[in-house]
């Protein structure tokens, strides 16, 4: 079982604001998925390589040459705040 | 209590594409903020990344010149963590699955050579630039860099100094730069060290608790970082506490590094496959082209040049150093057919001339073809070493001229006649007849000051030799 911390810390690193009244229900949910993990563990997967994609596929390369114009009016209008070409943010150092 | 220093390095060498890794925006550096950022690289809703080819040869190409094993299926991982210069919230890069496993490559440094190992090596993209001092209480996100193809480089922990962990940087510098896969530019961040430092007493086998210092821009900052680190650390725990394992910024204006950010949410960038991208194989065949197309390395044209040219192992290790230089060299070799002449020129004057203007060897204003001529006329004895320093400084200031140009123009072929140098003789002598009666009197000393007269009555022209010759039978 998750502790209120640990859920605590999951919504922090997913940068999720979380009540305080909700976390024993995600401390419920979550915990579930984790106990449905701890179930898969028990099958032998020994001699079996791990999957990384769903699709038995392999990934196609696209050769090296520009194909991307400049959008920036159009992709900056989208923007909270823009100015002198720049995305602006709340300032992230002291 | 005597300690150990142990170092590994994180490199990020930006690989030389002309688009991204994921996308189809170009990557040249310096154009105006945003405007080769397109949506994959923005992480807008419903777009999808595609791998770049040229991505993929380039850290093969890498792999098999450190003579690493490749992997035949290597996973993009999303690593996450929330930044403003992020904008997807994660990095695509690789964590179990890299595209080099081990390989390694040897180090030539204060005459001994060492091989250090390399981890792996893996493909990611890099992230924006943000902008703290243009904005009042903002601050301003380029994503211009977004998506930039890195070719990450993570060596074991097989630096024991700072001096050794240069010499590795260097040594890879080289390689990428060598293999055309990284322009090597370290002040456009092109090329960028994380240095893993820890301690731990002589003797022990077990690693201290390390520190990763980021932020170094240059070899000459990377070792005094280290160095930096390295005392701090045996001040913490000669002072009874413990080094926290954490990420540190060096500030090369103070020469000190700081603690950057916590490790509690640094260390925690839950990984994943990334979904968007499949597994990426690379068979035999892909190897083998890759291969077909590796220069001669490094290491290889170094033996060469001490094999061919029978140059000593530390000139031929200094004149590979860049493929740019060793390219001049040959062909200074080639005009003036003398190695270690062209060794020694190329070593000496040409690089203090480059240093002293900050120049690198591709601006070098003597052609390589012009150099080799002056040689030429050393070797011929047309010339003095002397007088040869001279046209080298006209040659830098002219250099449309060649050295005949201006051996001719000056008057400034050697006297060889030995009419001529006699007469030269004579009137030093006749000049100086009290030094002339001393030295007959058993003044052996005085014998230099007659070489140094006559040369300066000759301007510098008379050929040296000659002149010790004949002064000995005329004195």
């Amino acid at each position: 079982m998750l502790s209120p911390d640990d859920v605590k810390k999951i919504a922090h690193l997913a940068r999720l604001n979380m009540d305080e009244a909700d976390i024993p229900a995600h401390q419920a949910s979550l915990s579930q998925i984790l106990t449905l993990v701890e179930q898969m563990d028990q099958v032998p997967t020994n001699g079996i390589l791990p999957m990384a994609h769903p699709l038995d596929a392999t990934q196609r390369l696209r050769q090296d040459t520009v194909t991307e114009t400049n959008q920036r009016d159009d992709f900056q209008s989208l923007a909270p705040q823009a100015a002198a070409g720049f995305y602006l943010v709340p300032r992230t150092v002291e | 209590m005597q300690w150990e220093t142990v170092v590994g390095l994180e490199i990020h060498a930006q690989l030389s594409t002309q688009s991204k890794i994921f996308s189809g925006a170009a990557t040249a550096y310096g154009a105006a903020p945003n405007t080769q950022a397109c949506n994959i690289d923005l992480g807008l809703p419903g777009v999808l990344p595609v791998l770049n080819k040229a991505t993929v040869e380039k850290a093969v190409k890498f792999g098999l010149s450190i003579d690493a094993e490749l992997a035949p299926r290597s996973v993009f991982a999303r690593k996450n963590y929330f930044y403003p210069d992020l904008p997807k919230g994660y990095q695509i890069s690789q964590f179990e699955l890299p595209i080099v496993g081990p390989g390694h490559i040897d180090i030539v440094y204060d005459g001994d050579s060492k091989r250090v190992g390399i981890t792996r090596a893996h493909l990611e993209e890099d992230a924006g630039k943000s902008l703290h001092e243009e904005f009042p209480n903002l601050t301003g996100i380029d994503l211009n860099r977004a998506g930039t193809p890195l070719l990450e480089i993570v060596s074991e922990p097989d630096m024991r100094s700072a001096k050794e962990a240069v010499a590795y940087a260097k040594a890879i510098h080289s390689l990428v730069r060598y293999l055309e896969i990284c322009d090597g530019n370290m002040q456009e961040g092109s090329f960028r060290c994380d240095a893993n430092v820890s301690i731990r007493p002589k003797g022990e086998t077990k690693l201290g608790t390390r520190t990763e210092v980021k932020n170094v821009n240059s070899f000459r900052y990377l070792e005094r970082a280290i160095n930096y680190e390295v005392e701090r650390q045996i001040d913490v725990i000669e002072s009874g506490q413990k080094v926290t394992q954490e990420t540190r910024l060096f500030d090369a204006a103070k020469n000190e590094t700081r603690s950057m950010r916590s490790k509690e949410e640094a260390t925690d960038y839950r990984y994943f496959p990334d979904p968007d991208l499949l597994p990426v194989d690379i068979d035999r065949a892909f190897i083998e082209s890759v291969r077909a197309e590796l220069p001669e390395l490094p290491h290889e044209k170094q033996q060469r040049f001490v094999n061919e040219y029978s140059l000593s192992e530390y000139d031929a290790n200094v004149l590979t150093s860049n493929p740019e230089m060793a390219n001049y060299f040959e062909e200074v070799v080639t005009a003036a057919e003398q190695p270690k002449l062209a060794a020694n020129w190329v070593m000496g004057e040409l690089m203090a001339a480059l240093n002293k203007e900050n120049l690198e060897i591709a601006d070098c204003p003597i052609s390589a073809a012009h150099l080799g001529g002056l040689l030429q006329r050393i070797s011929d004895n047309t010339i003095s070493g002397k007088i040869a320093k001279e046209i080298f400084t006209m040659l830098w200031h002219h250099p449309q001229k060649t050295a005949d140009d201006i051996i001719e123009a000056q008057g400034l072929k050697q006297v060889s006649d030995s009419g001529a140098i006699e007469a030269m003789i004579d009137d030093v002598m006749n000049a100086n007849p009290k030094q002339l009666e001393q030295y007959r009197g058993g003044q052996d000393k005085l014998f230099g000051f007659f070489v140094g007269q006559v040369m300066k009555l000759s301007k510098g022209k008379a050929n040296p030799q000659q002149v010790n010759e004949l002064l000995k039978k005329k004195l």
